[in-house]
């Protein structure tokens, strides 16, 4: 077993006496079994939440935007907020993925496949946003350069809203080939296993006939690796083009080249925090918790920590350079004394706190260790991720060159009711994801089964002494 | 010539690659290999060529490039070269910073998915394609190596048990 050396100091990434089997087993239990209660009563709440969101959407298409609680100075709020915070949430999936990835990190085997699942869930609900804050939303296909009756009539390719389409279908079909490819074998696994004959022809089905063969694993890993290649620049690129949405304009506390890294580092700072809350609840109602330990745990809290670190340094940048500058616009835009002090002071200091206090209990190793502490504190985030996109929005809006077009901003229920209805569209696929999808990437864990697993190892440490 | 094939389980990937190794000394041709996970050295071992997906992405990429690239140009430069918020347009270098957005996303898109395309094909996988392995035990946890057999299925066999298989069948393939 010379090949699977590892140094003795990692800590075991598979707990318990696990054997490849065991690996199959416990995976393939939430599948195979049946749903209880729980996830029943989960599913519920989040299929209403659906259902009035559905609504709500309906309710603003057949009468129009002016059902929002937009202005004509503030033309953006709640939609690109949540746009870009649902954006922002897809991201950890593929970092995971892809990043972690080309970093040859063991511990992303057991989160991968759940991260990723996220980042297309998310994808969904922001890619609704674009659609739906349209005033003619029938007309969206406009967007697509597509030969036409109108003399061809093409897109303008300078928009930053133009790169957002492009940006946002690359992102959401490049990440589903990339995750369904990575499901095939796991599909397999199922389809082998299953011994109903309508589950094995839906597996047969999903896993396009996948045989495990070695030369097709040699194309499987080179596929895996070009992609997450591909995908690594790619999840930097989305995310920057959104933010360019903002940078690109004239308005002070947008116009701003920190934008482009300092999106992406929350991007991936909310994302995690979003895994760390699926995944603390996931481990233990799908009895996973041997896969997904609190090393596990703690790995993504550090790369919290990482993220939180550079996104409050572009907030302090920010606020020095709204001074530096000694523009007196820029006193009125999110990162400023004019805004910590003004009508929107509230949003200002929850997003310090929700983003920048809270997260740095996490230097604490007890708390970066704790299931409950990080659970608490990656919620916090999540709030408090809404709230710097809410705040770079809407406060900067509110405040623009000319005092007479200063107002205000107050969501309506419609505003909030679609907010609503897009987290219970992400809770209804998340959901019925976990009760048919193996999770984990089985095939993954697998792999490094022999190196990292908590058996393995002990017999390892034993030989040595 | 009868088309009988020997199928030899094993229950551990590490057994799996030294007997590899092992039928490969003898100068004896492997069929195939079946197994549940990636097995790392296994296609070295069997003596597999290294596959050329990636340089099909590099030129599919090349491909998303160049189609941006004429895209842009076309329709903001030669179609309607319309003044837009004051953006040059008599050349596509003038304006070319706010193109390099799409240039980036169609490199990937025609690197990602023609490759992805390209593997499916190649590994003959797709919706609705019957699964080929002979046995369902290799997506759990085992590992089936198959030999064809000329002549030589009692050598076969006995050498096949030394490498600590655990289970050896003689299959005839229509």
């Amino acid at each position: 077993m010379s090949s699977h050396y590892e140094a003795p100091i990692r800590e075991p990434l598979v707990l318990g006496e696990k054997s490849y089997h065991d690996i199959t087993v416990d995976i393939a239990k939430p599948i195979e079994g049946k749903a209880n209660k729980n996830w029943y009563i989960a599913f519920t709440i989040s299929l209403i939440a659906f259902l009035w969101g559905i609504g709500c959407i309906t309710y603003t298409i057949g009468t129009g935007i002016g059902v929002w609680g937009l202005n004509k100075n503030i033309g953006w709020a709640w939609d690109i907020t949540n746009f870009v915070w649902w954006v922002g949430i897809g991201h950890a999936g593929t970092l995971i993925s892809a990043v972690l990835l080309l970093f040859r990190q063991r511990w992303r085997m057991a989160i991968n496949r759940s991260a990723e699942a996220m980042t297309i869930f998310a994808v969904f609900q922001a890619g609704l946003f674009p659609l739906i804050h349209m005033g003619r939303p029938w007309n969206g296909y406009w967007v697509l350069p597509i030969p036409n009756q109108f003399g061809s009539l093409w897109v303008n390719f300078n928009s930053p809203l133009l790169w957002d389409v492009f940006a946002i279908s690359t992102y959401l079909s490049v990440s589903l080939v990339f995750w369904w490819t990575g499901l095939l074998p796991d599909f397999a696994m199922l389809r082998d296993r299953a011994v109903k004959p309508f589950q094995k022809k839906i597996y047969a089905l999903l896993s396009f006939g996948w045989s495990g063969r070695a030369k097709d694993w040699q194309r499987f890993e080179e596929v895996s690796l070009v992609l997450a290649g591909l995908a690594t620049p790619l999840v930097l690129s989305v995310h920057t083009i959104v933010s360019m949405d903002f940078a690109t304009s004239i308005n002070p506390g947008w116009h701003s080249t920190i934008f482009p890294p300092y999106f992406v580092a929350g991007a991936i700072f909310s994302g995690f925090a979003m895994v760390q809350t699926l995944l603390g609840i996931m481990r233990k109602v799908t009895n996973l918790e041997n896969y997904i330990t609190r090393l596990h745990v703690e790995y993504m809290n550090m790369v919290i920590m990482l993220t939180g670190g550079i996104v409050a340094v572009a907030y302090a940048s920010e606020f020095f350079i709204a001074w530096y500058t000694g523009s007196p616009y820029e006193n009125f835009t999110y990162m400023s004394v004019g805004a910590a002090t003004g009508a929107y002071g509230w949003a200002f200091w929850s997003l310090i706190l929700f983003n920048i206090l809270i997260p740095q209990l996490l230097w604490v190793r007890k708390f970066r260790r704790s299931f409950i502490a990080s659970f608490l504190i990656s919620i916090a985030i999540n709030i408090g991720m809404w709230f710097e996109r809410f705040d770079i929005i809407a406060i900067v809006l509110s405040k623009g060159h000319l005092p007479s077009t200063w107002t205000r901003f107050e969501p309506t229920f419609v505003d909030i009711g679609i907010f609503i209805g897009t987290i219970g569209f992400f809770g209804v696929l998340f959901l019925l994801y976990a009760r048919t999808f193996p999770v984990i990437a089985q095939a993954e864990v697998k792999s490094i089964l022999k190196v990292s697993g908590e058996n393995y190892k002990k017999l390892r440490d034993g030989n040595h002494e | 010539m009868s088309n009988k094939v020997v199928h030899a389980l094993y229950n551990d990937d590490d057994i799996l690659m030294d007997a590899v190794k092992k039928v490969k000394e003898k100068h004896i041709h492997i069929e195939d290999v079946f197994t549940p996970f990636p097995v790392h050295g296994l296609d070295k071992a069997m003596g597999l060529p290294h596959t050329k997906l990636a340089i099909t992405a590099f030129l599919y990429g090349l491909t998303g490039l160049s189609f941006a690239i004429w895209m842009t140009n076309y329709m903001m430069i030669q179609d309607w070269p319309q003044d837009i918020g004051g953006k040059p347009n008599f050349s596509w270098f003038l304006n070319m910073p706010a193109f390099v957005p799409i240039m980036f996303e169609l490199t990937v898109f025609f690197a990602a998915h023609l490759m992805v395309i390209t593997f499916y094909m190649r590994s003959r996988i797709w919706p609705f394609k019957a699964a080929e392995n002979p046995d369902v035990r290799t997506t759990d946890d085992h590992f089936l190596m198959e030999i064809a057999i000329h002549d030589n299925e009692e050598e076969l066999k006995s050498l096949l048990s030394e490498t600590g298989a655990v289970e050896i069948n003689v299959i005839e393939k229509h």
